[in-house]
C-alpha cells in the first residue's frame, strides 16, 4: 500500500518536473480576467505544448505572495508600484515594463448604466453601489477619485459596499446585490457582463491614471517560456487583444480606446 | 502597541456577531440538538448530515449560495424584500443568518452529545413524579447538560469571531457592519501594512488559545468520574 502510494507520488513528481521546462504561472490582476484568458489562449496557438497556468486575484495580495516566495513566473499588477517595488527589493528579473492603462465605467446589471452619470448614483432608489476596495485595490482608489473629483464622495459614501478586488465587485453589482458598481472597463466589455445591462465610461480626467505594469520574477531568471511570453505582449496579436478589451495601450495614448467599446462587440 | 480606532471598531464587531449568533444558536440548535439526542426515527441520520454539513462545506460554497439566495432574486431575498426588511448582503444582520448556518455544528453536536450522555433514566424518573416533558427538560436535562451548554456555546462563539469566507463573500467589507477582525487583518496584509496586521493578529491567536484552554483544561475527565 505504502510502497504503490510511494510510487504515484514518484510519478507524480516526475511528470511535474518533467513539465517545468515548458511551464509558468502567471499572476494577473483580477481585471485581467477576460483579456489573459484570450491572451493565453492566442499565445498558446502559436506555441503548441507551451502550459501556461493564469492565477486571478489582488495586485497587492501577489505582491505579497512573490515576496514570500510564491512561484509565479510573470506578475501582471493592475498598479505600477507593486513591480516596481519588486524590482527596488531585487525580486525581478526583468524592468518595469508597463502594458496598459486601465479604465474605470458605471455598470449596472439591472438598469442601463449608459444613460447615467456619476450625478445619477445620488438617486435616491440605488441603494448600494459596488466599488473595489480603495484602501489596496487600484480600482477602488480610481474609483475613490473619480467620486471625489465629481463632488459626490460624501453623498455617496454611505451607499458604498467594497469588493476585495474588482472581480468581486462586479460580482457584488451581477448578483443584484448591488444596483451598479464602478468597475474595469475590461470586465464589463465581457459579452456575459454587457449583455446584461449598459456601462457608461468614466471620464479619465477625474482620476489618476491606471497605470498597470507586469515583471518577470526572480524565480523565473532562466525560464525562457517566461521570456517568450513577455516578447508576446508586445505583440501586434497581443495588443489587439487588449484593444478589445478597452485597455489603453503605452505609447498610443490613453484617452480614446475605450469608447470603442461601447457597443457591445 | 496601541490598537487603532477602526481595529477596535473591527473586534468589537466580531464580539458582537458572536455574541448574537451564539444567543440564536442557544434558541435554534438547543430544540435541534435535544430531538437529535431523543429520535430513533430514519430521519436522525439526514437531519444529523444536514447539520454537520457547514463542517466539511468550503465557506466559498456558502458564501457563494448565501449571496445568491439574499439577493434580490434568491428566495431569501424575496422573502425579506416583502417583509420590508430589504436584502440581507452587506448587512449585519445577513452576517447573523450566515454565521448561524455556519456554527451550527458547532452549537448543536457538543449540545448532542450532552444530551445523550443524560440517557434515558433522569427523564423517566422526573415523568414518574408527573413532570410534563417540558418541565423535565428545564429541571432535569438542562442542569445535567450545562457543560454541554458552556462548551457548546465558547466554540460557536469563537469559531464565529473566526469565521472569514463567508464574511468576505457577503459582507462587502464596511466599518462598524460587515469589517470584522478577521476580514481587517485580511486588508491589512493586501495594503501591506503588516505591522498593523500583526497586531490584530497576535491578539486573535492569543485570544483563541485562551478560551481553547479553558474548554481543555475544565473539561471533566470521564475517567475519573465525577
Amino acid at each position: 500500500m505504502m510502497k504503490s502510494l510511494f510510487l504515484v507520488l514518484c510519478c507524480l513528481w516526475l511528470a511535474e518536473s518533467a513539465a517545468w521546462a515548458e511551464k509558468i504561472t502567471v499572476a494577473a490582476a483580477a481585471d485581467l480576467k477576460f483579456a489573459m484568458d484570450e491572451l493565453v489562449s492566442v499565445f498558446k496557438n502559436a506555441n503548441p505544448g507551451a502550459q501556461v497556468d493564469v492565477v486571478y486575484g489582488s495586485s497587492g495580495n501577489f505582491y505579497s505572495q512573490i515576496k514570500e516566495g510564491a512561484p509565479y513566473d510573470l506578475f501582471f499588477s493592475a498598479d505600477i508600484t507593486y513591480p516596481e517595488q519588486l524590482v527596488t527589493g531585487g525580486l525581478a528579473a526583468s524592468d518595469v515594463k508597463p502594458y496598459a492603462f486601465g479604465r474605470i465605467v458605471l455598470w449596472s446589471g439591472s438598469l442601463d448604466a449608459s444613460r447615467m452619470t456619476l450625478e445619477s448614483l445620488a438617486d435616491p432608489k440605488i441603494a448600494r453601489i459596488a466599488i473595489a476596495n480603495p484602501q489596496h485595490a487600484p480600482y477602488g482608489k480610481r474609483a475613490q477619485e473619480a467620486l471625489q473629483a465629481a463632488g459626490l464622495w460624501d453623498k455617496i459614501e454611505p451607499k458604498l459596499v467594497y469588493g476585495e478586488n474588482i472581480a468581486q465587485t462586479a460580482q457584488f453589482v451581477e448578483s443584484g446585490n448591488a444596483q451598479v458598481g464602478i468597475i474595469a472597463l475590461s470586465l464589463a466589455v465581457n459579452p456575459e457582463l454587457a449583455s446584461k445591462g449598459g456601462y457608461w465610461l468614466i471620464p479619465d480626467k477625474l482620476h489618476q491614471p491606471l497605470k498597470q505594469a507586469y515583471v518577470i520574477t526572480k524565480r523565473a531568471e532562466n525560464n525562457a517560456l517566461a521570456r517568450r511570453f513577455a516578447e508576446y505582449m508586445g505583440s501586434k496579436p497581443a495588443r489587439t487583444v487588449m484593444i478589445k478589451y478597452g485597455f489603453g495601450l503605452p505609447g498610443e495614448g490613453s484617452g480614446n480606446q475605450g469608447n470603442q467599446g461601447s457597443q457591445t462587440q | 502597541m496601541p490598537l487603532s480606532d477602526s481595529d477596535l471598531l473591527a473586534i468589537w464587531l466580531s464580539l458582537r456577531l458572536a455574541g448574537t449568533v451564539t444567543l440564536v444558536l442557544l434558541l435554534v440548535g438547543t430544540p435541534i440538538a435535544w430531538w437529535l439526542a431523543r429520535t430513533r426515527g430514519w430521519w436522525k441520520g439526514p437531519i444529523g448530515a444536514v447539520v454537520a454539513l457547514p463542517l466539511v462545506l468550503p465557506p466559498s460554497v456558502l458564501g457563494f449560495y448565501l449571496l445568491v439566495a439574499m439577493g434580490p432574486s434568491g428566495p431569501i431575498g424575496r422573502l425579506t424584500q416583502s417583509l420590508g426588511l430589504g436584502l440581507l448582503p452587506f448587512t449585519f444582520w445577513g452576517l447573523v443568518v450566515a454565521s448561524v448556518i455556519y456554527s451550527l455544528p458547532f452549537m448543536v453536536q457538543p449540545l448532542q452529545t450532552a444530551f445523550e450522555a443524560i440517557g434515558d433514566r433522569p427523564l423517566e424518573v422526573a415523568a414518574t413524579l408527573r413532570a410534563s416533558p417540558l418541565d423535565a427538560f428545564f429541571t432535569v436535562a438542562v442542569p445535567l447538560a450545562l457543560p454541554g451548554f458552556l462548551t457548546a456555546s465558547i466554540l460557536t462563539f469563537t469559531h464565529t469571531v473566526g469565521e472569514f469566507g463567508v464574511v468576505l463573500m457577503i459582507g462587502g467589507n464596511l466599518a462598524g457592519i460587515t469589517r470584522v477582525a478577521s476580514v481587517l487583518i485580511y486588508d491589512h496584509v493586501e495594503a501591506l501594512e503588516y505591522t498593523e496586521a500583526h497586531r490584530l493578529a497576535a491578539l486573535m491567536l492569543i485570544f483563541s488559545f485562551l478560551v481553547l484552554l479553558a474548554v481543555y483544561a475544565w473539561r471533566p475527565n470521564p475517567k475519573k468520574g465525577s
